[in-house]
Formats: C-alpha cells, structure tokens, sequence
C-alpha cells in the first residue's frame, strides 16, 4: 500500500514544479515527472504475488506470472508522453526567438 | 456493412502520410487528395446515417471472446456514435474547402494538410472505439495534431496560446491515465460494455465515486466548461480561421461532450449526485460564458466566450435528462430533454463553424480583427455579409432557423421537469446573445463609413469561390437543419441516439449479447 | 556546433558498428524476449545520433536538411498500414489486423506469423522519427545562436 501513496506523491511533486516555477524549461521537466509517476503506477497495478516475467521459455518451474496488459498500455504511454515532450520543446524553442525570454512574466501579450 | 468501421480510421491515416511525402514535391496534389478523401468521408456517413442497421460491434483481429470474457479490442458503432461521425466528417470536410485559399499564404502547406487528415482520423477514433485505452489514445492523437495546428502560422501570440493549451491538455490526459488505471485495478477488464457488467454486480464503493470526479474534471477541461476554461479564448481566437471552426465547432464536442456522455451514461450507473453537479457545471458556463462575451471587441475572442456558454446549454439539457432518470420520473421527459441537448449540438457545429469562417473572410480581406475600426463591409462583400447574418440570427434563437428550435425544445423540457429557474435563466441568456451579436453586426458590416477604405489603401471585394462554396453551404444547412422538428426526420436521424442513452443500462446487453 | 577529439571520434567510428548490431538484434527477437519494435528503434537512432555529436554538425556529409529521414518514416508507417489492410483482401480472411502467416513451434525466430514485420517496420520507423526530431532541433538551434 505504501507503494502506490510514494507513486501519488511524485505526481504531487510534478505538478508542484508546474504551477509554481517560472521558467519554461522547469514547467516541461515538471510535466515529465508527472508522466513517469503515472507509468509507474500503472506497472504496479499489475504485480501478483510471488510472479515472473511473462514470457513462456524452456525450463519454467511455476506457472505464476505478473499481469502483462499493464505492460503494453505503458509502452503506449511511454510513446505517447515522447510525443508531447517533443512538441512542447519546439515551441519553446521558438518561443525564445520571438520573446528573447524563457521567463513567462514577460511573456504575456494575450490579455483579457 | 462491418468493413467501413475501421476504414473511418485508416483512410484518413493513410491520407496524411501520403499527402506528407508527395507533397514535398508538389502541392497541388496534397490539397486536392485530401478534399476528395473527406468529401467520399462525409458522404459515407449520411450513407450510413440512412441505413439504419444498429448496433455493428467489430473485432479488430478477429479475437473472438473466450469463455464469454471479451478479450479483444472492439470498436462499437451504435444510433450516437454515427450521429457524431457525420458532424465530424461534413464539418471537416467544409473546412478544408475552405482552408485550400485560405491557407496560401503560409510556408510549408503539405504539413498542414497531413495534420488535419491527422486530426479528423483521431476523433472518428474517440467516437468509435468501444475499449477505454483505445479512447485515450485517439484522443492523443487529435490533441496533439491540434495542439501543432494552432501554432501554425508562426507568430508571438499563437506560440503562446499553444503553449498555454499544451501544458493544460497535458496536464488533463494524465488525469485520465490514472483514473484508467484506477478503473482496471478495481475491475480487470478495459472493454466499456465488460466494465458496465461488472460494476452493476459488485457493490459501490469510494473509489468509483473518486474515479467519477477525476473523469468530470478531466473531460470537463476538454470540453471547456467553467472553471477549466482557462485556455479557449487563447487558443481558438489565435489558430488560423479554418482551424478555430474546427477546434470550436466539432473538437469541443467529439472529446469532450460525447466522451462525458458515454461514460455516465452507459459505463457508470447513473446516481443523483453526479447528475446534480453536471447541471450545476451546465447551467453556470451557460451565464458566465455569455457575460464575459459581451465585452469583448476582438471578433474572434466574442465567438470563442460565446462557444462556453453554448456548449452549456448541450450539458445543461443532458443534464436534465440525467436528473429525471435517476429519481425514475417520467421518461417522455427525459427524452425530450437529451433530444434538445442533442439537436443543439449538431446546430452549434454548424452555425459556430460558420460565424469563424466569416470572421476568417473578413480577416483575410482587410487583415483587421478590432471590430472598433471595421465598418461598412456589406456593400463589397454581399456574400459573407448575407451569410453572417444567417448565423448570428440562428444563435440567437429566431424562427425559422434551427438555433430556435433547439432551445425552445430544452426551455420547455426544463420546465416540465419542474425546474423553472433554469428555463429562466436560458430564456434570459439567449436575450443577452441576442444583444452581443446585434453588436457585432452592427460594427462589422453596417457601420457605413465608405470612404474610409479606400484612405488605407485597402479594396474591398469578394472572397475566392472555394471559400465561398463553404460558407453558403454551411448558410443552407442552416435552414435545412430546422427540419428536424418533423417527426419522419427526426426517428431517422435523432431518435436512435436519443434511445442509447435513454435506455443506458440496455448498453452491455446489446453490444456482448448477454 | 565543433567535434569532440580524436580520440573520441576514434572510439566512436569502432562502437558505432556495434551499437547498430545490438538494435537490430532487439528488434528481431521481439516475440522471443523483452524488447520488440519500440526499444530497438530507440537504441539505433542512438546510434546515429552518437555519431552527429562525436564528429560535429560542421562536417561535410552530413545533410543540411532533414527530409529524406522524414521521407523514410512516412514510408514507414504507410507500409505498416498497407500490412494491416492487407488481411481485409486476402481470401477467406476478411478481418482487418489479422495475423496471417504460418506460424510455427513457440521459441523457434521464424514463428509468430505477422509479428516480426510488425516489429522490423516499427524499429525503421521509431528510428527515422528520432534523428528527425534530433536534427530539427539541433539544426535550428545554430540558425538561432548566429
């Protein structure tokens, strides 16, 4: 049980750095660490007790393994999460050209 | 009739990577390619629309389900699903029309176009897919190719518009991962149809409840409703004009609406509670939306506030329905409520796509957007004119356009159903759209200062036909669309998805079979 | 952006080849061990991505443009959508994704029907997306700085 309330709190820790810093690169670092607290949250959902590795090979004494559709949905968030990071880079990147500043108190023309 | 299920996904994907590298060495053909590919889209679906075969389950793979445990992934068309697919489809395929001399002036015109293909594949994913992870990975898809398409001309205030809608997207498909999860730990299975099974037979704990308000919150960011409205005016007043009628008039509602409709109707059992929060959340975007609308002087920041409050009386109306079901009162009204909310979702589409398309013409001949110095457009730009007055009469809720008949039909069914504050206050917003779009008319196109054009420098004169030929279809389907109110129409078109979610509990029955 | 020294452009030139054998190796084995289409197309964009940084972007054969890496990946992903609406026209079989090649004893490297092509078309495309993406950034980021 501890296990999943230290995955909540590094989700907590994410989304700290998101609404409270300033620059924009520490708000990208701060969604990337929200990201991989909720993989590996859904990792381990799937531990049964006492289990392997899910892969059928020779010279196998038990016959318990872990659950490997959780396996597959993070290899789908992991890919996802590349996406969005790399998305949200080149913006900033550009970002920097146009306004000269990573800071997000000067960067504020769209009012109202 | 099975085969076209997964086609609605992987024509328009294949459609953006060939459009992507043809399209490096000629132009033409990635404009041409991708019209022709969503209009055989768009009139797949009135096909289907008409074919009335409900509901077709298909099994991607062919895994079939074992020992009566659904272990495929399946993808689910029923009565809702195919009426959000022709919204999607007929309103995309207008945009790009219009978007083929709209989107000349900007640099690198093949990505565009794969993008959008992009998008439009994305959301006929979200609305088809019958398994929970499915849904959340199409929904990535269509939000990350929108997030790209709002930065797309390249300038300081769309970067900042698409950041800002970056990091708050992002932040709300995590909650949805995790409320996935939490989903799967309490249930074993991701089929939706599996999951409803189950959770009539167990009992109801916390954790349910706590997964109910993440989702609502989470969905309720995509959808744009109060307090999560934090990005709409940013994102769609900056995105070129062809993209801002796509996101506000058909992205809102496939992932946000559509998905909250699916959830606490049919995989959630439907409780008092969630149904009073969800009117509650309805009837305060409708208000607040319009007041911060009226007093606004950029064109396109008025139409994104007003997009709030419309999407409000969509939630407001489903949320009725939900209220009457849960304390087992009389189903004639709440069917007529889910019918008002529904119909007023496929008439926003399209009278919100049209109002964005006009303010893009006007955009694009005078390049202003401050309505303070426009004025005196009706003379040289009959067209647009004509047909801006079409939409902003049909938002505001005159007869006979359809805008009136969609709130007439919420207004008195919230007020059968007993709660006559709300009805008053509906009657009471539609007045103050009524007032916010006099202005605009007033400022944009009546004005009458006729030498003051031509001081700037600046002619006035028509748009180009292909943007033309969108916005007089989007004017005509204005009025056509008011038919639905005969009842030989409305059985074939509003009816079955009314009945998807009247009868909610009826979900899993049909689509196992057991 | 200048190039490292000698001596790491010499360890460079001899690892290269081995680090580009190790991802192809992850890729075929896919349904055998842990790994399969994503991890091996990572681990060979490393590859590449090693030798940009190890000989610098001034060098005089590396492409200015990132086109034609753009153009394999979309190739890519349009063979692996022409795999999968390929079961649709196969006779007797009208089921779209469906798993149609022989498939023979678990745990031999030719089993499995369709899933190593699966995976030998994913690694390609993991690949050519990220040196895109590596040479969109570092490219821009000179045009930036001068």
């Amino acid at each position: 049980m501890t296990v999943y309330i230290l995955c909540i709190l590094l989700f907590l820790v994410g989304l700290y750095g998101v609404v409270t810093k300033r620059n924009l690169i520490k708000i990208i670092i701060g969604i990337s660490i929200m990201e991989y607290s909720v993989n590996l949250f859904l990792i381990l959902v799937g531990y049964v007790k006492g289990g392997t590795a899910p892969i059928l090979s020779k010279g196998l004494k038990n016959n318990i393994f872990v659950d490997p559709l959780p396996q597959a949905m993070v290899l789908t968030a992991i890919v996802i999460g590349l996406a969005t990071t790399a998305l949200l880079l080149a913006v900033a990147i550009r970002i920097y050209k146009k306004y000269g500043t990573f800071d997000i108190r000067e960067i504020k023309k769209l009012k109202g | 009739m099975e085969i076209f299920v997964p086609l609605y996904v992987a024509i328009p994907l294949g459609c953006a990577f060939i459009g992507a590298i043809i399209g490096i060495f000629s132009k033409a053909f990635s404009r041409l390619f991708t019209s022709l590919v969503l209009a055989f889209m768009a009139g797949l679906s009135v096909y289907l629309i008409l074919l009335q075969k409900f509901p077709i389950v298909y099994t991607v793979g062919g895994w079939k389900a074992f020992n009566r445990v659904p272990i495929g992934i399946y993808m689910v068309m029923d009565g809702l699903s195919v009426y959000l697919i022709t919204i999607v489809n007929v309103i995309g395929f207008l945009s790009v029309f219009y978007s083929i001399s709209y989107i000349k002036r900007f640099t690198g015109e093949n990505y565009y176009y794969s993008l959008f293909s992009l998008m439009i594949a994305g959301m006929n994913g979200v609305v088809l897919s019958g398994d929970l992870f499915n849904l959340y990975v199409f929904l990535e898809i269509a939000a990350i190719s929108s997030y790209a398409l709002v930065a797309f001309g390249i300038e300081k205030e769309q970067l900042e518009a698409s950041f800002k809608y970056q990091v708050l997207g992002g932040i709300s498909s995590l909650f949805i991962l995790l409320s996935i999860g939490l989903i799967y730990w309490y249930t074993s299975t991701l089929n939706i149809a599996d999951i409803s099974r189950v959770l009539s037979q167990k009992s109801f704990p916390k954790t349910i409840v706590f997964v109910e308000i993440i989702l609502l919150s989470a969905f309720g960011l995509k959808a744009a409703m109060i307090p999560f409205h934090a990005w709409l005016p940013d994102a769609h007043s900056s995105a070129p004009s062809p993209i801002s009628s796509m996101l506000s008039g058909v992205l809102i509602k496939a992932i946000g609406a559509y998905v909250i409709m699916r959830l606490f109707f049919n995989l959630f059992a439907i409780s008092y509670s969630i149904a009073y929060v969800i009117t509650v959340i309805g009837t305060i975007s409708m208000v607040v939306g319009v007041l911060l609308a009226i007093g606004q002087w950029d064109i396109k920041r008025l139409l994104a506030y007003h997009s709030i409050s419309q999407m409000g009386y969509v939630i407001l109306g489903i949320g009725i329905g939900m209220l009457v079901i849960s304390k087992n009162g009389n189903m004639d009204i709440a069917s007529l409520a889910i019918a008002g909310g529904l119909f007023h979702l496929f008439n926003h589409a399209v009278f919100k796509g049209l109002l964005f398309l006009n303010a893009g013409a006007v955009e694009y001949v005078t390049g202003i957007r401050d309505m303070k110095r426009l004025g005196g457009l009706a003379g040289g730009m009959p067209i647009t004119a004509s047909t801006s007055m079409s939409a902003s009469m049909s938002i505001s809720g005159i007869p006979p356009f359809n805008g009136f008949f969609s709130k007439l039909i919420i207004i008195i069914a919230s007020a059968k159903a007993g709660y006559y504050v709300l009805s008053i206050l509906a009657v009471f917003v539609s007045m103050i759209t009524l007032a916010s779009f006099l202005k605009v008319q007033r400022f944009t196109f009546f004005n009458d200062n006729g030498e003051k054009w031509s001081e700037r420098g600046i002619t006035i004169k028509e748009v180009p036909f292909p943007m033309c030929f969108s916005m007089i279809f989007l004017a005509v389907l204005c009025i056509v669309l008011s038919f639905m109110v005969f009842p030989s129409v409305r059985e074939v078109v509003l009816m079955p998805a009314v009945n998807v979610l009247l009868k909610s509990s009826m979900y899993s029955t049909n689509i196992l079979g057991y | 952006m200048k190039g490292m020294t000698i001596i790491v452009k010499k360890v460079t030139q001899i690892l290269c080849g081995i680090i580009f054998l190790y991802g192809i190796y992850i890729i075929l084995h896919g349904h055998l061990t842990p790994g399969g289409g994503f991890a091996g197309g990572a681990i060979i964009a490393g590859a590449f991505i090693l030798l940009v940084i190890a000989f610098g972007s001034e060098s005089p054969y590396l492409k200015r443009s990132e086109s034609s890496t753009s153009i394999v990946e979309g190739g890519a992903i349009l063979a692996f959508l022409i795999i999968a609406v390929l079961g649709l026209s196969i006779a007797g079989y009208r089921i779209f994704f469906k798993n149609f090649l022989p498939k023979g004893k678990v745990g031999n490297l030719l089993s499995a029907g369709l899933l190593p092509v699966y995976n030998i078309v994913v690694g390609i495309e993991v690949a050519a997306a990220l040196f895109t993406i590596f040479l969109a950034l570092i490219i821009y980021r000179e045009e930036v700085s001068k």
